[in-house]
């Protein structure tokens, strides 16, 4: 019988509410008075020199405020880099400058020139029309190994070249590694893109700065995944504004996926222009803005070989890879190529050799950054294909092929060859699985089927590790990062017994306020009506690092259940008092304080009371109230784990891929609300199908942006999509948090790209086709038949 | 994106040779100009409004002949800037040649769009540019091609060009 309460239930999530009867109060739906509008000009070309900018005309019209260029911006730090990578030579990468509005020279295609402040956004968006903006077209580096050939064009003058870094991971590998490669019985080699990807959250981006010269505060309203973060880098790097001058409130956010962690010039700007003209300065994206200006995903040009034995063991894995930066870097950018991604390349298995070269590269395109699972997708991709195309080449059973190379449970905790240690898994659990809920006994009469009606159905498996619950804070930053990764949270008992919980985890589509409470009703043993989530504004809660990662239950869940514990032990003391009892003999369930082996007992809502009336209380010896704050840091990284299974049609006449069904047997630890991770993985297949079959952002050599609306960028949609079979019963559950939990947002997006073009190369296989690069369009099958025909 | 073709005008080499130097044929002749002014020798300025794709602009630009050989080819080249909606540029190499039934027109476009334009109707360009192409060249067979006999003179003759307007305009009516 499932739980209808408390840890392992699955409540509906009580954010639906608001979320489906449209009342949710997003950024956008905050209006301050006196507002002011801004529309930023953005460059028309993808590199250039700014000649001329004539303001003249354009201040004359109707409305305008002001209108800011980059002299304005001249003293003003620039958007800072959250993440420092050395390269393989013990050098730091190289870091240009990132001009909150352009000076001098645009670097992409959306580079903001000029902002126009207006009454009303349609004036200020007229009086862009007349502004003048003479720019010299300057050649443009779109492609990643040209832009690292001698005398290609530079993003920027002042680097000595497009390379921002070559990292070697691990370094001291790497001899060990090619002389591997070069004695084993077997390589294989493959060659591959990773396309580049658009997030595409629901919600554009926002921004509201409020400047209150009175008491010289400044407040900024975002679309951001972690408010505090963006309070850190533009209060200390960009504006110079000191803390606890400046508050950030991310409200309601309607979709992150990684592209809303960032702190943009967009935000700076509006703070910026807020106390420049002492009125409030708002500026709300458009679809097309956000796909030119919006961190874009992926984007790597890999190649993998796999050496393996004469017993089909394997041996070594080389990587190279050229990961796109882009035009500026992004504010985790520099670490998804590199820690986020080599230290994945182990997979699941015993590989004993391991060496990722990753070469980061500046063109002229929008800032590439982390995008749900950001490096573990890349990871995970080019592993899950290249052990596929090595069981074709040997005519041995992928799964048969994985198995024997997975790590084994006893063999945990794992220490891998590409740094990190694997607390928990159990891989050959999860294969299991995935056999029994895909049916995979039944593939061939399926595949027979499909042949009568003239289709070639292909089954697909991936097997992936993740690394979430980011992260050790000392670790990180002895890898380069500039902020430290733990959680926060207080938890505020309220006198009557009700709990307020400030969490700096920010939900924006996770479901934390339904899941969150789950926790502490079980901690306490009362009802989760009565425990409401405060989350997203630097003035209600403690320092916190936000939500990516899949980090929130496992690092924010922490520091509460850690708050929690704190919260309880001060009220087993409150509780013996008023019980006349030893403080060791208290017993808290089901909302009840008893003595062990008496009949003794009093109700939470009455400690809870004495606390805050403390008429009977030991005010000699403990602080009244009852508020407990607690940091958690973590030990280690998680590391979810799932078998997926994905079964396509492909029609042979048109190239169309039909995903037929599509499986998941996912080890996340222990579930607080079953629901919930249903629909994270649900949301994150969707995602891995749309990169996988749809979804590709596409330059032009001249670094115009193609593909920068939904008619040529194509999300997947429902009838793209088959109803999923998702199993989380396979749990080992972490060892280092007190939830024993891993996390689940990012697993659906990285276990099911390779999946779904391993089942597209098997429906193809007849051809002898052994790649295809995704998005596995029709177009591009139906190419890849007629050339193998 | 490259476009190639050919058209026969009904006209004498010189006669379309001049047209294609003419501030007011050329006007005539582009789909969607507001406004040229200028001359063959320093350029012209001109104002077109297009539709391509979902994005409607008016463009503001220079035009310019070069590699003038004359009464057989040149190039002509131009930018035009659309605000927000981004910008279009290209060239065109233009070559005339005696043929059956007047004078062979042939032309090479090169043609590249950028910002909005490129962002919104990349996929719609080429399509564009043919139908533009084709307008142009119906415009400009209107210009210089001689006029129908069966033509009237009518009350709203005014209302709409007549072909052969050009050789009126030039005084060679033959």
């Amino acid at each position: 019988m499932p739980k209808d309460h408390g840890i392992g239930a699955s409540p509906k999530r009580r954010e639906d509410v608001r979320f489906l009867t449209g009342n949710g109060k997003y950024t956008d739906d905050i209006n301050a008075p006196n507002q002011t509008y801004v529309y930023f000009v953005r460059s028309d070309v993808a590199h250039g020199t700014i000649n001329k900018i004539d303001t003249s005309d354009a201040e004359k019209m109707p409305g305008v405020v002001r209108i800011f260029t980059g002299a304005d911006f001249e003293g003003v730090g620039g958007v800072p880099c959250g993440w420092q990578v050395t390269d393989r030579f013990g050098e730091p990468m190289q870091e240009p400058a990132h001009p909150v509005l352009a000076q001098g020279k645009v670097r992409h295609v959306g580079d903001p020139i000029v902002a126009v402040v207006a009454e009303t956004l349609e004036q200020a968006r007229d009086a862009a029309e007349v502004l003048e903006v003479d720019i010299t077209e300057l050649p443009a580096v779109i492609d990643m190994k040209e832009a690292l050939k001698e005398g290609a064009p530079k993003v920027h003058d002042d680097l000595t070249s497009n390379l921002c870094y070559d990292w070697g991971f691990v370094e001291e590998n790497r001899e060990a590694v090619d002389e591997a490669i070069k004695n084993a019985a077997h390589v294989t080699t493959l060659e591959l893109r990773n396309n580049r990807l658009v997030a595409n959250p629901m919600e554009p981006r926002v921004a509201i700065g409020e400047y209150d010269a009175s008491n010289d505060e400044y407040t900024l309203y975002t679309t951001s995944q972690n408010p505090h973060v963006i309070r850190l880098l533009m209060g200390a790097f960009v504006l110079g504004i000191p803390e606890h001058k400046l508050r950030v409130v991310s409200p309601d956010v309607g979709g992150g996926f990684g592209t809303k962690i960032f702190h943009y010039a967009e935000e700076a700007f509006c703070t910026f222009a807020a106390k420049a003209i002492n009125r409030p300065v708002k500026w709300t994206s458009s679809r097309s803005e956000a796909f030119m200006s919006d961190a874009h995903g992926r984007d790597h040009v890999t190649k993998i070989e796999l050496a393996l034995d004469k017993d089909n063991n394997f041996l070594a894995v080389r990587t190279d890879t050229y990961a796109n930066m882009g035009a500026y870097l992004s504010t985790f950018a520099p670490s998804v190529p590199t820690w986020l991604h080599g230290t994945l390349m182990a997979g699941n298995y015993t590989t004993p050799l391991i060496y990722v070269n990753v070469k980061a590269v500046f063109t002229n395109t929008v800032p590439v950054d982390a995008y749900r699972g950001a490096g573990r997708p890349e990871a995970s991709f080019q592993l899950e294909r290249v052990i596929d195309k090595a069981a074709r080449e040997l005519g041995v059973d992928p799964i048969a092929l994985r198995r024997q190379n997975f790590i084994k449970p006893d063999q945990f905790p794992y220490a891998t060859p590409v740094a990190v240690e694997y607390d928990t898994g159990n891989y050959d659990a999860t294969m299991d699985k995935i056999e029994e809920i895909a049916d995979l006994a039944g593939f061939e009469a399926r595949k027979a089927e499909s042949a009568k009606n003239g289709k070639l159905r292909g089954l697909g498996i991936a097997h992936y590790i993740e690394a979430c619950g980011i992260a050790p804070s000392n670790l990180v930053g002895q890898l380069g990062a500039r902020a430290g990764l733990y959680e926060s949270a207080t938890v505020r008992v309220n006198a009557t017994g009700s709990i307020s919980v400030m969490t700096g985890s920010h939900s924006h589509g996770q479901g934390h306020e339904t899941a969150f409470p789950q926790v502490i009703a079980e901690m306490i043993g009362i009802d989760e009506s009565q425990i409401d989530i405060v989350h997203g504004d630097t003035a209600k809660i403690p320092m916190g690092m936000g939500t990516y990662g899949s980090r929130s239950l496992a690092v924010g869940g922490s520091a509460m259940v850690k708050a929690a514990e704190k919260v309880i032990a001060k009220a087993k003391k409150i509780a013996a008092h008023l019980l006349e009892a030893g403080e060791d003999d208290i017993e808290l369930a089901n909302g009840e304080f008893t003595v062990a082996g008496t009949d003794k007992s009093v109700a939470w809502g009455d400690v809870t009371l004495a606390a805050y009336v403390p008429h009977n209380y030991p005010l000699e010896d403990l602080e009244p109230g009852l508020e407990e704050t607690a940091f958690y840091d973590p030990a280690n990284f998680t590391y979810p784990s799932g078998a997926y299974a994905c079964e396509v049609e492909v029609d042979p006449e048109t190239g169309k891929v039909e995903v037929c069904s599509f499986a998941a047997a996912d080890d996340f630890g222990n579930i607080i609300n079953p629901m919930i991770v249903d629909g994270q993985v649900h949301g994150g297949i969707a995602q891995g199908i749309g990169q996988a079959l749809l979804e590709n952002c596409v330059y032009d050599s001249d670094g115009q942006l193609l593909s920068g609306s939904y008619m040529d960028y194509t999300m997947p949609r429902a009838d793209d999509l088959p109803n999923y079979t998702v199993d989380h019963s396979c749990q080992t559950p972490c060892t280092h948090n007190p939830l024993g939990v891993k996390g689940c947002g990012e697993a659906g997006a990285i276990g099911s790209p390779p999946a779904v073009i391993n089942a597209v190369v098997d429906a193809l296989s007849d051809y002898g086709i052994t790649h295809i690069d995704m998005p596995a369009t029709p177009a591009r099958v139906w190419e890849a038949i007629q050339a193998a025909k | 994106m490259e476009l190639e073709g050919s058209r026969i005008i009904a006209a004498d080499r010189q006669t379309v040779w001049e047209a294609l130097n003419t501030v007011e044929v050329l006007q005539a002749s582009i789909p969607g100009c507001k406004e040229m002014t200028g001359n063959a020798a320093d350029g012209f300025e001109a104002v077109v409004t297009q539709k391509i794709g979902p994005v409607k602009a008016t463009f503001k630009g220079a035009v310019t002949l070069t590699d003038i050989v004359e009464a057989e080819s040149y190039r002509i080249v131009g930018e035009g800037k659309g605000g927000a909606a981004g910008f279009a540029k290209g060239g065109a190499l233009v070559r005339l040649a005696d043929a059956e039934g007047g004078t062979e027109l042939i032309y090479t476009v090169e043609a590249k769009v950028g910002g909005k334009l490129a962002q919104l109707g990349s996929r719609v360009v080429s399509g564009v540019a043919k139908k533009l192409a084709d307008q142009f060249f119906e415009n400009f067979e209107m210009a210089v091609a001689p006029p129908e006999e069966e033509e009237e003179e009518t009350a709203d003759a005014e209302e709409k060009p007549k072909k052969g307007w050009f050789r009126k305009l030039t005084g060679k009516n033959t």
